[in-house]
């Protein structure tokens, strides 16, 4: 087990590794740059703009860049300054100037809170749909949770979260239309609107794999010794249907775990989601690759803990 | 048709009473007595044939101002009411679908056409070749796919035409959301590439292009179809969201995404200036979620109600 984590995660390394140099690459490659125009976008004469890229070494050539910003990385933990925010550095902007004075306010531990509250709500709703609904299938219970679920896939997250607003916030006046962290009211909304896609995504997915298991040949043989249905459901077939549906789980909180621009967007929430945006919009060069590493990163854990998973579910599955 | 397809997986219609038929019309035959799936799919015919001939369905011009109907309330002239401009909201919504519509076509045949090429031949040679190529798409997953499609955008000029936008969208939903497919054609082609029939082909002396292209494509055609059909309300969702922050097409030119944008701003005096692109948005994503679904279930039946 032990052996196998870090196998992973050492392989983990040379594609966080290529997902470094492609995204530096590819920054080189898009058209203008984060100082060719000022912060109320007039555009700088070319001495100001060749002036400001020395000042943060960018007209340096481009392999010594992405040596320095490593080295900075590996050994500092320096995501570097923001090029656009002025008086930033990447690691205030996402951890905050004290992360350790008051760790859950910070834009990196905000975004991971509705991440994982909207991530447990879409698990722990998500799968009982899917399983009532291929527990009864084709009868009503079926179709009411696949049309639901259905709906659920259907409706972007943002137009969910303006009819949340429009009627709990505005209409009814019962939950605040916006912010996060100061009671819990307002994670009401967000939570719901960031985890009802995913919630009906897993439970499409849950019935679908559990149908499949129930029609294969050891479920026959459960029922044929006269095990009771609910016995054969959650004891044999579940946890053999769970495993397409735990694949998925991980990039799904990796996503989730790491902002999500638009939600954060709507509900006015002070997390790392925007920087996915903006900081692409602002060419800053070190957020951009600060946010995709981050991602990465989260990504890479997150898939680790899914095969972990598993063993858990499938003792034939061994790691070694 | 079905003698072209003649090396098609066995036994597809073989539950049926009836004669043998190809497995293409005995697919569309279960499509046909899918209530859902029919009307979606009337639903999908109908918004694409409007948007294509807007001109000739729209009841007004598509930025035509009429300062005297300002911001008017659904009635009977105006059934989706007018914009701040007086705009009539219905026409506007009509020719959002060219673009919403067009860039998820388009970008979902963008990104077949390279996944099922990327597939194809990691799934058919096999071996470190697939190695290589799986762990490049392994990369490709590693990046966050928003920020990926608005870095890709980002190489069209600020200020470009709309066609010149519509071009990029395409190419940066291309270019990010091919690795799914990419999967799906690789592991077909790897599971279909081992059969009797892939091995006679070989033996007989086929060479690898016509495998490709005459055994394992058509043999593949019935998953690929429904991944491009389920993969477009994500692609509608995603341009959507591009327009929404601001990358897609610009004023007076209307997408979706854009008009819930302006129409958001204006929500609380306004409500139908958000609520109409909202259940465009909303509505076709659904259609094409059940038409999808009831592909898969016409075109497998073995799987019938799953998903």
């Amino acid at each position: 087990m032990l052996a196998f984590i870090v196998n992973r995660l050492l392989r983990s390394i040379i594609v966080l590794f290529l997902v470094s140099v492609v995204t530096f690459t590819f920054m080189q490659l898009v058209p203008g740059g984060p100082f060719s125009a000022d912060a109320g976008g007039r555009p700088r004469s070319p001495e100001v703009q060749a002036k400001l890229e020395a000042q943060y070494g960018l007209d340096r050539p481009p392999v010594e860049q992405y040596l320095t910003y490593m080295t900075g990385l590996l050994t500092r933990f320096d995501l570097g300054p923001s090029l656009r925010q002025k008086d930033f550095s990447v690691n205030e902007l996402m951890f905050g100037t004290n992360f350790w004075a008051d760790p859950l306010h910070v834009p990196v531990t905000v975004s991971a809170q509705v991440g994982l509250l909207s991530f447990t709500l879409a698990v722990l709703v998500g799968i009982p749909l899917g399983v009532i609904a291929a527990a009864y299938r084709n009868r009503l219970p079926d179709y009411a949770a696949t049309l639901a679920a259905t709906l659920g896939i259907s409706i972007p997250n943002f137009v969910l979260g303006l009819m949340l607003i429009l009627i709990f916030a505005l209409g009814l006046g019962w939950l605040p239309v916006y912010g996060w962290g100061d009671n819990w009211k307002q994670t009401i909304l967000p939570v719901v609107t960031l985890g009802t896609g995913g919630m009906a995504f897993i439970a499409r997915l849950t019935r679908a794999s559990l149908l499949e298991t129930l029609g294969a040949d050891y479920v026959r043989t459960a029922r044929a010794k006269g095990l009771r249905e609910n016995a054969v459901l959650f004891r044999h077939a579940l946890r053999n249907a769970l495993i397409p549906v735990v694949t998925v789980l991980g990039p799904l909180l990796a996503a989730w775990l790491t902002g999500t621009f638009l939600v954060e967007h709507v509900f006015a929430i002070p997390g790392i989601g925007r920087f996915f945006v903006t900081a692409v919009f602002d060419r800053d060069y070190s957020l951009i690759m600060a946010a995709i590493l981050l991602y990465s990163v989260v990504l890479v854990l997150a898939n680790l803990a899914v095969d972990i998973t598993y063993g858990f579910l499938d003792p034939r599955i061994r790691f070694d | 048709m079905e003698s072209r397809l003649a090396p098609a997986r066995e036994g597809a219609g073989d539950d049926l009473p009836d004669a043998p038929t190809g497995l293409w019309r005995e697919a569309w035959r279960r499509l046909l007595r899918n209530r859902v799936a029919v009307i979606a799919g009337l639903y999908i015919l109908l918004i694409t044939l409007a948007a294509t001939f807007a001109p000739l369905v729209t009841p007004y011009e598509r930025d035509a101002p009429d300062f005297d109907h300002t911001r008017a309330a659904p009635s009977i002239e105006h059934p989706f009411g007018t914009d701040p401009l007086g705009r009539d909201v219905l026409t506007r919504i009509i020719y959002g679908g060219r673009v919403s519509l067009g860039v998820a076509f388009v970008g979902a045949l963008t990104s077949m056409a390279i996944g099922l090429t990327y597939g194809a031949v990691s799934g058919y040679l096999g071996g470190w070749v697939d190695d290589l190529m799986m762990r490049f798409v392994d990369v490709m997953y590693g990046f966050p796919m928003l920020l990926f499609i608005i870095l890709t955008m980002l190489v069209i000029p600020p200020n470009s035409g709309t066609g010149l936008i519509m071009v990029g969208l395409f190419a940066a939903i291309g270019l990010v959301s091919w690795p799914g497919m990419a999967r799906l054609v690789r592991g077909q082609f790897l599971s279909l590439r081992e059969q009797d029939f892939v091995v006679a082909a070989r033996a007989l002396g086929a060479k690898p292009v016509r495998i490709i292209t005459r055994y394992l494509i058509p043999n593949s055609l019935g998953p690929i179809i429904v991944a491009l059909t389920l993969s477009i309300p994500s692609l509608i969702l995603t341009e959507s969201t591009l327009s929404f922050i601001g990358l897609g097409v610009k004023n007076p030119v209307p997408s979706w995404g854009g008009m819930l944008a302006d129409g958001w701003r204006a929500m609380r005096a306004d409500p139908h200036l958000a609520v109409f692109p909202a259940l465009a948005i909303t509505v076709t994503m659904l259609a094409f979620n059940f038409f999808g679904d009831g592909l898969r279930d016409a075109l497998d039946p073995t799987l019938r109600g799953r998903g």
